[in-house]
Formats: structure tokens, C-alpha cells, sequence
């Protein structure tokens, strides 16, 4: 997801307290930025929600790759909205963030020297105009599937930054899947560009949700939190179920032979994608983790003079409104 | 009423419109970023109104599209001004402030036009360009009044674009309004803005020329058009 390995904070508070904690959590409370709160569970929603953060703001790179190659105005119109509402979400999810005492130049300086992360799929590469439309279909419906659960989950800003996110997301999708449309039903060179996008994007798009909740250590304590409301498999397969058909419906092949139904658990069989390659860019080796960091390091480093110049002129108007008073 | 003057509205929102797109994902704070865009997006938006009236005028079964994606640089009537690199932060705005107060200052002569389309596009942009003016006299304020190195900038960027706007208040009898007659309100208005952000305006009023006729583009517009426009270029059959 946008969020992916975040690890969960042993907390070791007062008993009675995270007691009471509990309790509202399990009554459905929304923990507001003034209540009490285990310092785990701030620390592990921090990191959740930087995380998430980070991914809607370097996720603005490889779709940002094609608006000036729009291949008609009004795709031009559509994708540099889309980008847009990305940086918004970053910015509604920044905002929630500093709710709980961080900021979001200290979350950027985090993301920038790799302390953390950001979503793995971002870390991929856009190579054809029906990129734009696989990642809309297939990267904003995965995270979706995700999103949508966590409108319920307990920390409020978290929750309320959410449902605005989810709406604008099922937006991003439909656009994407439209652009599908267009290119498997376009010339030959189109439906090429559209099966060689769903190939590179396929088993990207599966690890989104993160490795099998076997492996994950760290989701019992979150799920508990209610601030991971879903396993991972458990969304995985929510997504294949939903893509197959979509996939059948355009006239494209998913890149998976072992792919079946299976009438006994109600879904599809499908295969794994290769985890070592997940772990790979998790660590910064994915085809694009280094030009990403880099395009995100050069928007800071060139940016500080226009940053230190706002504070430095508002500061002065200040002084001279209270000069003048 | 003159198709080469819709043509002209539409070449400068479309150009400057591309020019600020390139900036998604990489302006100095998420704000700024999420500005930049949406200005593009209003100027996009203003293009498919300018050019698909131009389109539908010159009676040629062209529409914006057409006109967008499969003209050459020598056909486009942009002024130079637009296509200029965007350099850094200071130089886009202070590109965007210029053009932003001969823009507000065209559409209003517009918003009274004869013909009811043009007048049409020309109230519903001015709206936006209102805004778009609004906002980058305060960022050449406030980064002009800034810091010492913010304020070098903003004078550079001043300097280096000044030669631009002679070319914004040229006229013909293509346009769609007397260009010539827009100048003393731009003026009087830019001035206000130079004083507060502590710039000082250029002393020599020298212009170059030849984008809106289409006579001599700078060497930028090439690139740019060759990006814009790979796919529909290359794929001729295709429909997007
Ligand atoms: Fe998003
Ligand atoms: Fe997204
Ligand atoms: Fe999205």
C-alpha cells in the first residue's frame, strides 16, 4: 500500500491507561491530537502516515513524466488535475501528521536522507502514454482498497483527511481505466503500449499491499490500534478479484499463467510477485528510487531561497504592523 | 473578426500554460506547486476555448487538437515572452507577473467585445487571470522584498525578461483589441508592484519582436513543441 513494513512501536505506558485506550478504540472512539495516547501508537501513526505522505508526493513523478507529452488537451487538463489532487493529498496528509508533533519539514528531511520511505510502486518507471492510464487503474485502485477501510480507522485527522482522499482516488481510477479503454480499443500500436503497460505493472501493483501477513510482524498491534484495518492478503486478493475481470473486459492478458478461478474459496488462484525484487526497491533499488530521491532533493535544495524569502517578508510585515500599532 | 487573433489568445495560454506543467512535482513547497498547477490548468482550459473557437471560424475541419498538436513553430503567434525557459522559481513568476497584468488588462478590452463568443471566453478568463494576477504580484513582493539573495534574483529575472514586453502592447490588425492602448494602465499598475517588492524597472525599453507575427520564435519554441506534441505526431492514426 502507501503505507508498507510500517513497524509497530512496543509501547510502555501506564497498564490502566492503555486500558482505558483500548476501550475507546474498541467503542469505535475517534482519538483526537489532544487526547492521551501511547507514545507507540503515535510514534507507529507517524510513520504510517509520513509514509503515505511521502508516497502521494513522490507518486506526483512518474505521472508528472507525461503532462507535457498529453497526447490532446483535454488529457493534458485531466492528468495535471490528477497530479494535482496528489499533491493535495500530500498536503491534507502532512497536516495530520503535524497533529501529532511533527513537522512537515522534518518529515521531508526524513524522507530526503532515507530514513523513510515511500511506496514501493513509485519507485517504477512510466514509459508509454498507457502508463498513465495502468497506474490510475491499477495504482489508485489499489490503493483504494486500502483507503477506504481506513476512513474508520481511530485517529481522527487520519480518518477525516482520508474520506476526502478516497473520493478524488475513485475519480483518479475511473480516469485511468478510461485511458485503457481508449488505447485497447486504439490502433495496434496502442493496444501494445496498453498489454506492455499492464505486464510492468502487474506484479508492482500486487506488492502494494505488502508481503503476506505471515511475514508481517508488526500487524497484530496495528489492527489492534485499528489504524490497519485489513490484512494484506486479505486485500491482495479483494484486488486480483476485481482486476481479472476488468482486464478480461479490455481484451488484455494478465501477465500471469497460473491464474484460475477457484470456485471453492470464491476467488482467483494467482501467482506471487517475486518479493526479493519488493525488497530490493524498499531498499533503494528500484529502476527509479535514486532519480526520485534525487528530483525531490533538487525541489528542496532549489526551493529554500523562495522559502526563506516568504518567512523573511512576512516577518517584516509584521514588525511594521506592529510598529504601526 | 480576425481568426489569427483567436489564434494568438490561445498560442499564449497553450505555450505558457506547457511552460508552467513542466514544473509539477518539483516547486520550492507543496503550495506553490499545487498554484503553479492549477494556473496551468486555467490556461489549458482557456486554450480549448480560444482555439476551438479559432478552429471553428476558419472553417478548415480543424478543432483545438488540430491546432495545437499539428502546427509547426513557424505557424505558432505566441508572444516570445511565453515560450522563455522557466530558469528558476524567480524567473517563472516574474514571467507570469508580466504576462499576468497584460493578460488581465487584454481580457478586460475583450469582455466588451463586439462579437458575443469572444467576449464570452474573455468573462469567463479574466475571472481566472484576476486571480493569477493577484497572486503573482505577491510572490514578486514578497520574494522581491524577501531576503538579499531573493531580491538579486527577482532583479535579474526583472532585467532579463524586461527586453519581452515591448512585443505585449506591438499591435496589427490582427488582434482582436488595440494592444498599444493597453499600455499606460500595465504600467501604472506594474509600477505599484516594483515599488513594493523593491525593484527597480529597466531603464531601456528595448523589444524584441517576432513571435505573434510568427516571424522570427526564439530557439525554445522548437523543443517545446517537439515534446508536446510527439504523440499525436508520431501516431497520426491514433485517437486518445
Ligand atoms: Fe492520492
Ligand atoms: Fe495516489
Ligand atoms: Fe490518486
Amino acid at each position: 500500500m502507501y503505507a508498507q513494513m510500517i513497524k509497530s512501536e512496543a509501547t510502555q505506558d501506564d497498564p490502566e491507561k492503555l486500558a482505558a485506550f483500548q476501550a475507546r478504540i474498541d467503542a469505535g472512539d475517534k482519538i483526537e491530537p489532544k487526547d492521551w495516547m501511547p507514545a507507540g501508537y503515535r510514534k507507529t501513526l507517524i510513520r504510517q502516515i509520513g509514509q503515505h505522505a511521502h508516497s502521494e508526493i513522490v507518486g506526483q513523478l512518474p505521472e508528472g513524466n507525461w503532462i507535457t507529452r498529453a497526447p490532446t488537451l483535454e488529457r493534458k487538463a485531466i492528468l495535471l488535475a490528477k497530479v494535482q489532487d496528489e499533491a493535495g493529498h500530500g498536503l491534507y496528509l502532512y497536516c495530520a501528521a503535524e497533529t501529532l508533533g511533527v513537522s512537515r519539514d522534518k518529515l521531508t528531511e526524513m524522507l530526503l536522507d532515507g530514513r523513510m520511505k515511500y511506496s514501493s510502486i513509485f519507485s517504477y518507471p512510466t514509459l508509454t502514454w498507457a502508463d498513465m492510464g495502468a497506474v490510475g487503474w491499477l495504482v489508485d485502485g489499489a490503493a483504494i482498497m486500502n483507503q477506504v477501510p481506513l476512513q474508520r480507522t481511530s485517529y481522527g485527522p487520519y480518518a477525516r483527511s482520508m474520506v476526502r482522499i478516497c473520493k478524488e482516488e475513485s475519480f483518479h481510477q475511473r480516469q485511468g481505466f478510461d485511458i485503457m479503454m481508449k488505447m485497447a480499443n486504439g490502433t495496434e500500436a496502442q493496444k501494445r503500449m496498453a498489454q506492455d503497460a499492464l505486464n510492468r505493472f502487474w506484479y508492482p501493483s500486487l506488492m502494494m499491499f505488502g508481503p503476506s501477513d505471515a511475514e508481517s510482524v508488526h500487524s497484530e498491534q496495528s489492527m489492534r490500534w485499528r489504524i490497519k484495518m485489513n490484512g494484506n492478503d486479505e486485500l491482495r486478493q479483494k484486488f486480483v478479484d476485481q482486476t481479472v475481470p476488468q482486464a478480461e473486459y479490455l481484451g488484455l492478458t494478465i501477465p500471469d499463467e497460473t491464474l484460475a478461478w477457484n470456485e471453492e474459496k470464491g476467488g482467483y488462484d494467482f501467482a506471487q510477485p517475486d518479493w526479493s525484487e519488493f525488497f530490493d526497491v524498499l531498499k533503494g533499488n528500484g529502476p527509479c528510487s535514486v532519480e526520485r530521491i534525487e528530483a525531490r532533493q533538487k525541489a528542496w535544495d532549489d526551493g529554500a531561497w523562495v522559502r526563506e524569502a516568504r518567512l523573511a517578508h512576512a516577518a517584516k510585515k509584521q514588525a511594521a504592523k506592529v510598529a504601526a500599532e | 473578426m480576425s481568426v489569427a487573433g483567436l489564434i494568438r489568445m490561445g498560442d499564449n495560454t497553450l505555450v505558457l500554460g506547457q511552460r508552467l506543467s513542466e514544473w509539477c512535482g518539483h516547486a520550492p513547497a507543496l503550495e506553490e506547486d499545487i498554484a503553479l498547477a492549477n494556473m496551468a490548468l486555467d490556461l489549458i482550459g482557456q486554450t480549448q476555448l480560444w482555439l476551438g473557437l479559432a478552429a471553428s471560424r476558419e472553417e478548415a475541419g480543424r478543432d483545438a487538437d488540430a491546432l495545437a498538436y499539428h502546427r509547426d513553430a513557424w505557424d505558432f503567434r505566441n508572444l516570445l515572452l511565453v515560450e522563455q525557459p522557466n530558469r528558476d522559481f524567480g524567473v517563472t513568476m516574474m514571467r507570469q507577473f508580466l504576462f499576468d497584468c497584460w493578460h488581465f488588462e487584454v481580457l478586460q478590452a475583450l469582455a466588451a467585445h463586439p462579437d458575443a463568443e469572444v467576449s464570452a471566453i474573455a468573462q469567463k478568463s479574466v475571472k481566472e487571470v484576476t486571480y493569477h494576477r493577484e497572486r503573482s504580484s505577491d510572490t514578486v513582493i514578497a520574494l522581491g522584498d524577501g531576503t538579499e539573495e531573493s531580491r538579486g534574483r527577482m532583479q535579474g529575472a526583472l532585467d532579463r525578461l524586461w527586453p519581452y514586453v515591448g512585443e505585449m502592447f506591438s499591435t496589427d490588425d490582427d488582434d482582436l483589441t488595440d494592444m498599444t492602448a493597453l499600455r499606460p494602465a500595465f504600467d501604472a499598475y506594474a509600477e505599484t508592484v516594483f515599488a513594493q517588492a523593491t525593484l527597480t524597472r529597466p531603464d531601456s525599453d528595448f523589444a524584441h519582436m517576432g513571435g505573434k507575427t510568427g516571424a522570427r520564435h526564439s530557439e525554445h519554441l522548437g523543443h517545446m513543441l517537439a515534446t508536446m506534441q510527439v504523440l499525436p505526431r508520431s501516431y497520426p492514426d491514433a485517437t486518445w
